[in-house]
């Protein structure tokens, strides 16, 4: 098999040879890669070595390749650049595969380089061998064996393009040994043409201005916007912004889109979906103009297909052609770049005839402000100084106490209910503060994600709001924290379960908690000693802001156990196989869920 | 798109004939639940750096609209074209039929061999193996007729397909 990278041979020869692994330095800097987020081992040996005798690239020592890997996500999410991973062979390449798949499915631009054994003894099951490029092969955007010497640098800088370039993702290069350890031309990126020339940036014009039409005749609009809006740049977020407010038309984002439209403003409805707010979702429902912006239609977000914001008219903008009439069929699909597309709808939009329906949009936002009233993500703290916590008291005090800070915050979580309850009441108002896994859905994502934004940020305020249950998942990155001082701040929301598994048996299962009691825990006061952190716990009302600001200024690592009501629900809440008209609001509703169907039940 | 009728489709795709390049292909088809009723795959340049792939699929236009657009998702793929959406094309396959039989089934094979223009390829006392080419509607009646005269096995290749007329895969 040959492969088709490599440049012309005019190109190859005006390049110098190199050991392997210093080629492969060589183009990460000429990549402009600043951190990579590794472990070492036995295959990846002369990259480390490599490593040692530079001083371009500073290298994060983890405590687990999956941590590795969501340390490089955060990075990527919070910096817009590509985050970088290194991983040895075998076991170093399989632990990384979770991380790939959360990556892949949250669009995450990575460049994963792994080792394996020398290319002669591929195919014996030598000592930490694993078909890597096989095992990654689904989740990863593109991966590459780099079989031939010539092919190294080529390979990693097309790497670096296709994890960028149109939808970006994680591309895993793996590197036998002795093509790291052999000698290789450098090739420069210049003379390297990706295969990247598929990737629709600019819009369609015609159809762009048949969206801003119907736009235009909508007397219930909505902008439903997702993570392509933060992963088109910031310059996307700007022009969203303007559009919002040029048009008048209210805004509700999914999960990964939070941060994208500021929170704070009036014109935004809060998050959609299984857990997104009363207004968001029945303004999704009732809406007649749908304007997806860089979202995918996910089933955490429509509920019910079939009674998906229906009868709207739906326009579907995103740069990943495969997305559009995937889940839900829509009128005007529209590939490119987000971004452009809003700043070319913007065009279109001040273009004649002005908008008709201006005067209309008073009774929409009446309807949507009586929704809002109803205040949905209300709960009950009995207010006794010894009083239980609520999760949803510790979770929005957190975020008011750190906002209060006046520093730049980054926030990571695990998954679950204190997820959902951190999406609901933390308001970012800028893009790429948010770090979470959404598609995936991958426990233990929080505290390695909090490494690595930390690390991209050293003077932020990063926190991880956390579950017990999920963080004892990747527990073992205190040690990452504790060596390279990272100031995180991680606060457990400790409900002594699993709490969303919890919710879902109580509500699907006649309250058959089955193997969802988090037993025998840790003393994270102790754990968080142990490794060289400050441990704080609260049990009581009245000792919680002082614990979290006693947190918030501490100038080092701190993990915080906050004991919170073990029994609390997660609302709003639409079950599975529901519309969005059907959601529950609270606990007095719970006993719907009795009602659900076995259909329903068979969705996750 | 609930009441759409559930067809096949010939599926033409480029791709750089590289390692791995055709699992890429066949996974997606897994991963995502697609059917693959036949697959064709060869080099096409001079160089052999691109190879071709026919895929027969079935599904309702829109799952084959998705399979489409998946397809071209993928980075080593240079073009992909739906040749039954497409237009008039040329589909063709070959097959290797072994009959053994005597007496007046192996007479009666060899006569309708002669009437479906397939050629006997090798000849034993007790056996032929006929080569085809056609339809996989004119394959499948051959192989029909031939079962009650002895027929023990069956090679076929796969579709092969290109558009009718000046047009090319390059510039749909």
């Amino acid at each position: 098999m040959t492969t088709t990278i490599a440049p012309a041979p005019s190109a190859a020869q005006a390049t110098v040879t190199l050991p392997g692994a210093e080629v492969l330095l060589r183009a990460l800097v000429e990549q402009g890669v600043e951190v990579i987020f590794g472990y070492p081992g036995g295959a990846v040996l002369p990259i480390y070595d490599a490593l040692f005798r530079q001083n371009h690239i500073r290298h994060i020592l983890v405590r687990h390749e999956q941590a590795a890997v969501h340390a490089a996500e955060a990075y990527a999410r919070s910096t817009g650049k590509v985050g970088v991973v290194l991983v040895t062979s075998g076991p170093g390449a399989t632990n990384a595969v979770t991380g790939l798949l959360d990556a892949m499915m949250d669009s995450i631009p990575l460049v994963c380089l792994s080792g394996q054994v020398p290319t002669a003894l591929i195919g014996n099951d030598a000592f930490q061998e694993a078909d890597t490029t096989g095992i990654t092969r689904p989740v990863t955007k593109y991966n590459y064996l780099v079989r031939r010497p010539e092919d190294l640098a080529p390979a990693v800088h097309e790497a670096f393009a296709i994890a960028r370039s149109g939808r970006p993702g994680p591309v895993l290069v793996d590197l036998p040994k002795n093509i790291t350890v052999g000698d290789a031309p450098y090739i420069s990126a210049q003379a390297v043409t990706p295969r990247t020339g598929k990737i629709r940036t600019t819009p369609d014009r015609a159809a762009v201005s048949r969206a801003v039409a119907a736009m235009k005749a909508a007397r219930r609009p909505l902008f439903y916007i997702g993570g392509g809006v933060i992963n088109s740049g910031p310059q996307a977020s700007e022009a969203l912004r303007k559009l919002a407010k040029l048009t008048g038309f209210p805004v509700t984002s999914t999960l990964m889109g939070l941060g994208a439209y500021p929170a704070t403003d009036s014109q935004f409805l809060g998050m959609l979906g299984m857990h997104g707010t009363y207004e968001a979702n029945l303004a999704t429902h009732g809406c007649d103009v749908l304007v997806a912006l860089g979202s995918r239609f996910d089933d955490r977000v429509t509920g019910r297909v079939n009674a998906f914001s229906p009868g709207s008219f739906k326009i579907h903008v995103d740069i990943d052609p495969s997305q559009i009439n995937k889940i839900v069929h829509v009128d005007e699909g529209i590939v490119g770049d987000v971004g452009e597309t809003i700043a070319m709808m913007i065009e279109e939009w001040l273009k004649p005839p002005a908008y008709a329906h201006a005067a209309d949009l008073t009774a929409w936002w009446a309807q949507i402000e009586g929704w809002r009233a109803l205040d949905c993500l209300r709960f009950k703290q009995d207010q006794a100084p010894d009083a239980v916590i609520k999760p949803q008291q510790a979770i929005s005090r957190i975020f008011e106490l750190g906002r209060q800070t006046g520093r730049d915050m980054y926030v990571s979580t695990e998954v679950g209910q204190h997820q959902m309850w951190a999406a609901q009441f933390f308001k970012f108002d800028k893009p790429n503060r948010w770090l979470t896994s959404g598609g995936l859905g991958t426990m233990g994502y929080g505290l390695p994600a909090a490494v690595g934004a930390q690390v991209a940020h050293p003077d932020a305020l990063v926190m991880d709001i956390a579950g017990e249950a999920s963080t004892l998942m990747n527990i073992q990155e205190l040690g990452t924290i504790a060596q390279y001082r990272l100031p995180v701040k991680i606060f457990i929301i400790n409900n002594h379960y699993m709490g969303m598994v919890r919710q879902w048996q109580e509500l699907l299962h006649g309250s058959r908690y089955s193997e969802s009691y988090s037993d025998a825990l840790p003393d994270f006061v102790k754990l968080a000693e142990s490794f060289h952190a400050r441990g704080l716990r609260v049990t009581r009302l009245d000792q919680l802001d002082d614990t979290i600001r006693e947190a918030l200024a501490h100038d080092g690592p701190v993990m915080v156990d906050i004991c919170v009501a073990e029994g609390e629900n997660c609302f709003p809440m639409i079950p599975s196989g529901a519309a969005h008209n059907e959601m529950i609001l609270g606990p007095e509703q719970e006993d719907s869920g009795a009602q659900i169907s076995q259909e329903g039940q068979m969705l996750v | 798109m609930q009441h759409e009728i559930s067809g096949s489709a010939v599926i033409s795709l480029l791709v750089d004939n590289e390692s791995g390049a055709l699992a890429r292909i066949v996974e997606l088809f897994s991963g995502r639940g697609y059917n693959i009723q036949s697959l064709t795959v060869a080099p096409v340049d001079e160089i052999g750096a691109i190879s071709r792939v026919n895929i027969v699929t079935t599904g309702t236009p829109s799952a084959i609209g998705q399979v489409k657009v998946q397809i071209e998702r993928l980075v080593p793929v240079s073009r992909v074209v739906n040749l039954s959406a497409q237009g008039p094309h040329v589909a063709r396959e070959m097959a290797l039929v072994k009959v053994v039989s005597s007496g007046e089934p192996r007479t009666e094979a060899l006569r309708i061999a002669e009437a479906f223009r397939a050629r006997a390829v090798d000849t034993t006392a007790t056996s032929f193996v006929f080569e085809l080419t056609g339809s996989t509607d004119k394959l499948d009646s051959f192989i029909e007729l031939m079962r009650p005269l002895g027929l023990v096995e069956v090679s076929r290749t796969g579709v092969a397909s290109i558009c009718r007329g000046p047009q090319t895969i390059q510039n749909f």
